[in-house]
């Protein structure tokens, strides 16, 4: 177990270093670079530009910067935001609350919904509602998230009222119950992908499981179907969704950027969109970066997770 | 040469297509029916639509602006420059249908020989591949494309070009486990005894019988490219006006949510059919093609 731990986490590490690799050179090889902030203002002679250029190194050969970023990075010092010179790190941890509070919450909505949906279509498979799932869920497969967020808005805060239209809470009133009615919406529409991958995965899991022995074992010993159902068919078809849940990740978190900036949700996907407008590349880089750990981050918990839920699992691979 | 292509001569090419098992699969899936034919009258409709209409998607009318859709001679209605929206909707259409299909073929023809190559020679070239397959897949979707789409200057080719480059990975992937497993197999092995050259093993032996997944993986692909145009525009990096497509369309309707629904309505059903359309036709190609594997 130890072996193949040390071993995953190695793999992790170097696929960070390739992917800051990737980030390095993208961001830099752009016309303009880092510097295309500055120049875009219009009120710098050439000089200036080469006095800033200068000062943050960037005239120095590609590899030697990445290489000195690297090292400032794994130090702890991911640079400073151009936009207010707050350190990368302090900007990306006063987002992230907002973004996992969104990506956690819709998850868990998924799962529910999702179990509920994919375990009804395996039981009563090719019924009404088993067919009803399956078109559901390729339709909320394809819609654009966007799109359904603006339907969101449009349904539910200016036809009906009923929920805000944006932002994580009302100023001047900081109440629980406040921050959950403003939540309510971007959850929804986080949730609908998630939703839809759930009960797929759920019901060809559970539809896997319930043609098993073990299964015909507890029927024939004519215990109750409920009893089947949860006790011993439920437990083992749960199993794969826990490697879904993690491989989810990247999926999650470019929802999060699409429903964020829909709803004005102050969350590092709408941090990201502006840094971008701003040209803001330490915060555009970390952020990549951070994306990237949370994205090996959920591979490798799923790996973990499911080693321990079914010891069967051998670890040769 | 005929000797190497022992293993197709299986009967199959005796039937016409339309007998043979696959697609009778295809055929009674009827939810890729429905998806082809939707494909089929899209494209036709973005086509030669704008000819029949008496409206070009261009044309200014702001005495007819904020028309409302089925009231009037402007069947959906106008924009907020007075512009017809279905002749809108169908010049965004042929662009946005057009950037998916181009895309794809650059991600397929960059994700094939990038997983023919690593499949093939596995070792030391294939797990460099692999990792930088794995690498490119850390970033999620619309983070990379936006990190890359600020820095180009927007134009259709580019979008393309975009949206190719952040999308091959799955394909790679596809294909280097395909290729890896019919390397074992005999009538490859046959063709390395017979002296064949590596291309024309990768080429003529082993790509031809990865085509099946290749397919399903090319229509699913083409429905990531649409979205992926939809999300750039809308975000406001991806086509720009007055260029339209279906994404930047729904990016200036946003402003008019509340005053002209229909204008963010009409091109989000235009996507959502498009793109789930193509997610049937996929689904269907995949059981009628494969049937053993049952992938939800």
């Amino acid at each position: 177990m130890s072996a193949f731990l040390l071993r995953r986490f190695a793999q992790a590490v170097l696929l960070l270093f390739i992917v800051s690799m990737i980030g390095f050179v993208i961001l830099h090889l752009a016309p303009g670079g880092p510097l295309s902030q500055f120049a875009a203002g219009g009120e710098m002679a050439q000089q200036d530009l080469d006095r800033i250029a200068e000062q943050l190194g960037l005239n120095r050969p590609l590899p030697i910067q990445y290489a000195e970023w690297l090292w400032r990075m794994l130090a702890g010092d991911w640079g400073s935001s151009y936009r207010d010179g707050q350190p990368v790190l302090h900007v990306i941890a006063s987002h992230i609350g907002a973004t996992l509070e969104l990506m956690l919450t819709s998850t868990l909505l998924a799962m529910l919904l999702g179990a509920w949906i994919g375990i009804l279509g395996a039981i009563r498979r090719y019924s009404l509602f088993d067919s009803l799932a399956t078109i559901g869920a390729m339709i909320a497969l394809s819609i654009p998230t966007f799109w359904f967020g603006l339907v969101v808005i449009y349904v539910f805060s200016v036809g009906l009222g009923w929920l805000p239209a944006g932002n994580r809470y009302t100023i001047g009133d900081g109440s629980l119950l406040n921050q959950v009615h403003h939540l309510i919406g971007p959850v929804m529409v986080l949730a609908l992908v998630s939703t839809a991958v759930w009960s797929r995965y759920m019901r060809s899991s559970m539809l896997e499981v319930v043609n098993q022995d073990y299964v015909r074992t507890a029927r024939a010993k004519g215990l109750p179907e409920r009893s089947i159902l949860i006790r011993h068919a439920l437990r083992n078809a749960l199993l794969p969704m826990i490697t879904i849940t993690g491989l989810h990740v990247p999926t999650l978190l470019s929802g999060a950027l699409v429903t964020e900036t829909i709803f004005t949700w102050p969350g590092m996907g709408r941090l990201f969109l502006d840094s971008i407008s701003y040209r803001d590349y330490p915060v555009v880089m970390g952020i990549l970066m951070f994306t990237a750990v949370l994205v090996l981050l959920g591979s490798l918990v799923a790996d973990l997770l499911y080693g321990i839920a079914d010891p069967r699992i051998s670890r040769s691979g | 040469m005929s000797f190497v292509d022992i293993d197709r001569a299986d009967g199959l090419s005796a039937q016409r297509f339309w007998e043979r098992p696959g697609f009778k699969r295809f055929r009674r899936h009827k939810l890729a029916v429905f998806g082809t034919v939707a494909i089929i009258a899209l494209t036709l409709a973005c086509l030669i639509g704008p000819w029949l209409l008496p409206y070009s998607d261009t044309f200014i009318d702001i005495r007819a602006r904020f028309a409302l859709p089925f009231s009037g001679p402007h069947i959906l209605g106008t924009d907020p420059l007075g512009r017809d929206v279905l002749a809108r909707l169908l010049m965004a259409g042929r662009i946005s249908l057009a950037v998916g299909f181009a895309a794809m073929m650059i991600a397929m023809a960059i994700g094939i020989c990038i997983g023919l190559v690593a499949g093939f020679y596995e070792g030391i070239i294939g797990a460099t591949l692999m990792r930088l397959v794995d690498a490119m897949l850390c970033f999620p979707s619309i983070f990379l494309l936006l990190a890359i789409s600020a820095l180009i200057q927007p134009s259709v080719p580019s979008i393309v070009l975009l949206i190719a480059a952040t999308s091959w990975m799955e394909v790679a992937r596809v294909v280097e486990a395909q290729i890896r497993s019919l390397k074992t197999r005999e009538f490859a092995q046959a063709a390395v005894s017979f002296g064949a050259s590596n291309k024309r093993i990768m080429f003529r032996e082993l790509l031809p019988n990865a085509v099946a997944p290749i397919v399903v993986a090319a229509t699913l692909n083409v429905a990531h490219a649409i979205l992926a145009e939809s999300y750039i525009s809308f975000l406001g990096y991806g086509i720009q006006a007055p260029t339209p497509s279906w994404g930047n369309m729904l990016e200036s309707a946003q402003s008019y949510l509340t005053s002209a629904p229909w204008l963010a309505i009409l091109p989000g059903l235009a996507i959502t059919l498009a793109v789930t359309s193509f997610n049937f036709v996929g689904d269907g190609l995949r059981d009628a093609l494969d049937p053993r594997m049952d992938l939800p």
